[in-house]
């Protein structure tokens, strides 16, 4: 039989946010908009699209553990039933956007993805987007374990309803938004009012479109605020270096931090970047990497990496959803360009010590 | 049947591909009934086309867009669809709409009863019209996976996660549930009505018997298994979902507790489809390559019906008489063979 390709692999986006944030606005947005796209869009409640399309689908958010030992490995059990259903009109519609509820979890409709054979042959999950609300994200980031998740676990994050906050509200608000999750990448709405280019076909899940894992703040040139908040450099080893000394956008911003800029500090939830220029030992990172995820894994929300190891000359690359991870030799490495090898993960209460620890004995001295 | 002697080596495999007659559908097949000795190639999406031995094939718009469950009595083919709509041919080929979903939702499951009953699911609702128009629903805890009844009486087994509920539709006693952790989709009964059998999401089969609700853990397939058919005799239970046939013994009290299964046909693709013959201990099975194999569940000696193409094969069914075999491959190709 042919190998699907992933070109040929039907592109789904995740939409989560909390309650009243304005992910059916959104919807209604990419719907309504005039791109020549059809969608399929698997919804949990009927009624609330006010657009003609016979391609939406009621879900009921049945999360199902699966059978194999694993407590954090759940999946959607009636998306892959609507999945199923759907690839049976492959041809009437080009994308698949899953929204879920306000209180959902976003990894269960994500390692579906991972786990489930018929639906990893005709979708590829594209990204997770977030619909967040400018005026009361920072409370729900508070008070709701639910918000935090959504926030930490996108590709995209929409940050809306920026007329109803002040300037300093939304730098407050974003500065909490980096201190959990500094690599998605944030467009600040009214109305949800985004190019669809910047929610749809992100490829944020695609091993062949890691380029870089730079936090997102930094590469946001078109931004004309100067409030950054970096609370994630807690290292300052030389195997991993401080993040924006190495990039070459950081001359369109104020990162003068070290005066007056707030530092949030998320208790629990936060990310977790390694950095080396040694090249690592693959028969020690492989155990290792597999070790943590599988011991660490429920913490562990996202992970990726781009790696380097000893005597290979091409790079690796693997992302991971909790205990699930891919990984695959990318391309070679190019010519002048620094064999770096770099992670990133974003969990809650991360064991950063034992982390940092193991993954400093994956390095070649 | 002719020629079922082992063969000396793959090579020299006897062969009825050149008795083939080639049908062409224009769309992938879900699933074949036959109505006497009319094939009816159901498709994936909105129509099912009819073809003989003789004549044209004709196809017959049955549903506005995916047809997502599928069954026959040998007298009428009834289907569920993304449209809502629950939709029944009959063998004269007249087209009737047996139920509409008010909210359009999807008809996920579809089962019918030897008494004329027929039952459907849609979501959590799983739902009888019984032989005398009268209809009922039950809902269970999560999404309807797979509806079955039993061979005899009025008997619904509707498939969930984390079991099966036995509902009696004519009963008002409250439905007996049997557990086992995770999410079972299709279900059957054995036809001696002493198992029941569910293919459930991860790739294995579960089973109860239905005396004493004893398991029966039916593991080791690299894949889900998507077909299950009972021989004849209902001794042996043909499924796909390895790189061959498995057929678990049902033959005795214990059913296949604490026994292997038989492995026949073995190739270098994975088995998608099986269809028991009705009458003898004969079996269709279909591969992920395109390939199509008579077995002999007795020996295990093969005959070649359709080489390999690519595309895997989606369907396979034999007429009640079982002198015709019809199949169908993911690309729409299809053909009849007349033993």
């Amino acid at each position: 039989m042919s190998e699907p390709t992933a070109a040929s692999k039907i592109p789904v986006t995740v939409l989560t946010g909390y309650l009243g944030a304005g992910k059916t606005t959104l919807l209604n947005r990419i719907l309504s908009e005039n791109h020549g796209k059809k969608y399929a869009v698997i919804v949990n409640e009927f009624g609330e699209i006010g657009i003609d399309n016979d391609l939406i689908i009621g879900a009921d958010e049945e999360v199902f553990e699966m059978n194999n030992g694993c407590v954090c490995c759940t999946v959607r059990g009636d998306l892959v039933r609507i999945l199923d259903g759907l690839m049976k009109r492959k041809g009437k519609f080009d994308a698949i956007i899953v929204e879920t509820t306000g209180l959902a979890d976003p990894a269960p409709v994500a390692q579906t993805f991972f786990v489930d054979e018929d639906v990893q042959e005709n979708a590829r999950l594209d990204a997770v987007v977030t619909v967040a609300d400018a005026k009361w994200l920072s409370d729900r980031l508070k008070d709701a374990p639910e918000a935090k998740n959504q926030i930490a676990f996108a590709d995209v994050i929409v940050l809306n309803k920026t007329d109803l906050v002040t300037p300093a509200e939304l730098a407050e608000v974003e500065g909490r938004i980096r201190a959990i999750n500094p690599y998605a990448k944030l467009h600040r709405t009214q109305r949800c009012q985004v190019a669809i280019a910047d929610v749809l076909e992100r490829g944020a899940f695609d091993l062949d479109r890691i380029l870089e894992l730079e936090p997102e703040f930094l590469e946001a040139s078109d931004h004309d605020h100067h409030h950054h908040d970096h609370d994630h450099e807690h290292c300052h080893d030389e195997n991993c270096t401080h993040e924006h000394h190495h990039h070459d956008h950081d001359h369109h911003h104020d990162h003068d931090h070290a005066h007056g800029m707030k530092h949030y500090h998320d208790e629990d939830m936060q990310s977790l970047s390694l950095r080396t220029s040694k090249p690592l030992d693959p028969t020690k990172f492989m155990p290792w990497l597999q070790q943590l995820v599988a011991t660490e894994g429920q913490k562990i929300l996202r992970s990726k990496g781009i790696l380097a190891f000893t005597g290979d000359d091409d790079r690796y690359v693997f992302q991971g959803v909790h205990m699930m991870l891919e990984g695959t030799h990318q391309r070679a490495w190019k010519d002048g360009e620094p064999r770096e090898s770099r992670l990133v993960f974003i969990g809650r209460e991360l064991p950063e010590q034992a982390i940092r620890d193991g993954f400093e004995q994956c390095v070649t001295t | 049947m002719s020629s079922f002697g082992l063969p000396e080596n793959p090579a020299s495999i006897a062969s009825v591909t050149d008795r083939v007659l080639p049908v062409e559908i224009g769309g992938a097949v879900a699933a074949i009934h036959f109505l006497g000795d009319v094939a009816a190639f159901v498709g994936a999406e909105e129509a099912v086309t009819f073809a003989a031995r003789e004549g044209e094939a004709t196809r017959l718009p049955i549903h506005d867009g995916a047809v997502l469950c599928v069954t026959s009595d040998g007298k009428r083919i009834v289907t569920g669809g993304d449209d809502g709509k629950l939709m029944q041919i009959a063998g004269n080929g007249d087209v009737t709409t047996l139920a509409t979903d008010a909210k359009h939702r999807w008809i996920d499951n579809v089962a019918l009863n030897s008494d004329g009953a027929v039952a459907w699911s849609v979501g959590k609702t799983a739902f009888v019209r019984t032989a005398k128009g009268e209809e009922k629903s039950h809902e269970v805890k999560s999404t309807v996976g797979g509806l079955a009844f039993a061979p005899k009486g009025l008997r619904l087994a509707i498939a969930h996660y984390n079991g099966v509920t036995l509902w009696f539709p004519n009963m008002t006693a409250t439905p007996e549930g049997l557990e086992w952790a995770g999410s079972h989709l299709a279900v059957s009964f054995s036809p001696d009505n002493k198992f029941l059998v569910t293919a459930m999401h991860e790739p294995a089969l579960h089973g109860w018997r239905l005396a004493d609700g004893k398991h029966m853990r039916m593991t080791g397939y690299p894949a889900r298994v998507r077909s299950m058919s009972w021989s004849a005799n209902g001794k042996l239970l043909a499924t796909s979902g390895a790189d061959t046939v498995i057929l678990w013994p049902f033959g005795s009290k214990d059913g296949p507790m604490g026994k292997e299964p038989a492995m026949l046909a073995p190739l270098q693709a994975r088995v998608t489809v099986v269809a028991c013959h009705p009458r003898e201990d004969i079996l269709a099975a279909g591969y992920s390559n395109g390939t199509i194999l008579l077995v002999r569940m007795t020996d295990g000696a093969e005959i070649l019906v359709r080489k390999n193409t690519d595309e895997a094969v989606t369907a396979l069914g034999w007429n009640a008489k079982g002198n015709l075999l019809a199949f169908a491959a993911g690309d729409g190709k299809a053909g009849l063979l007349e033993m």
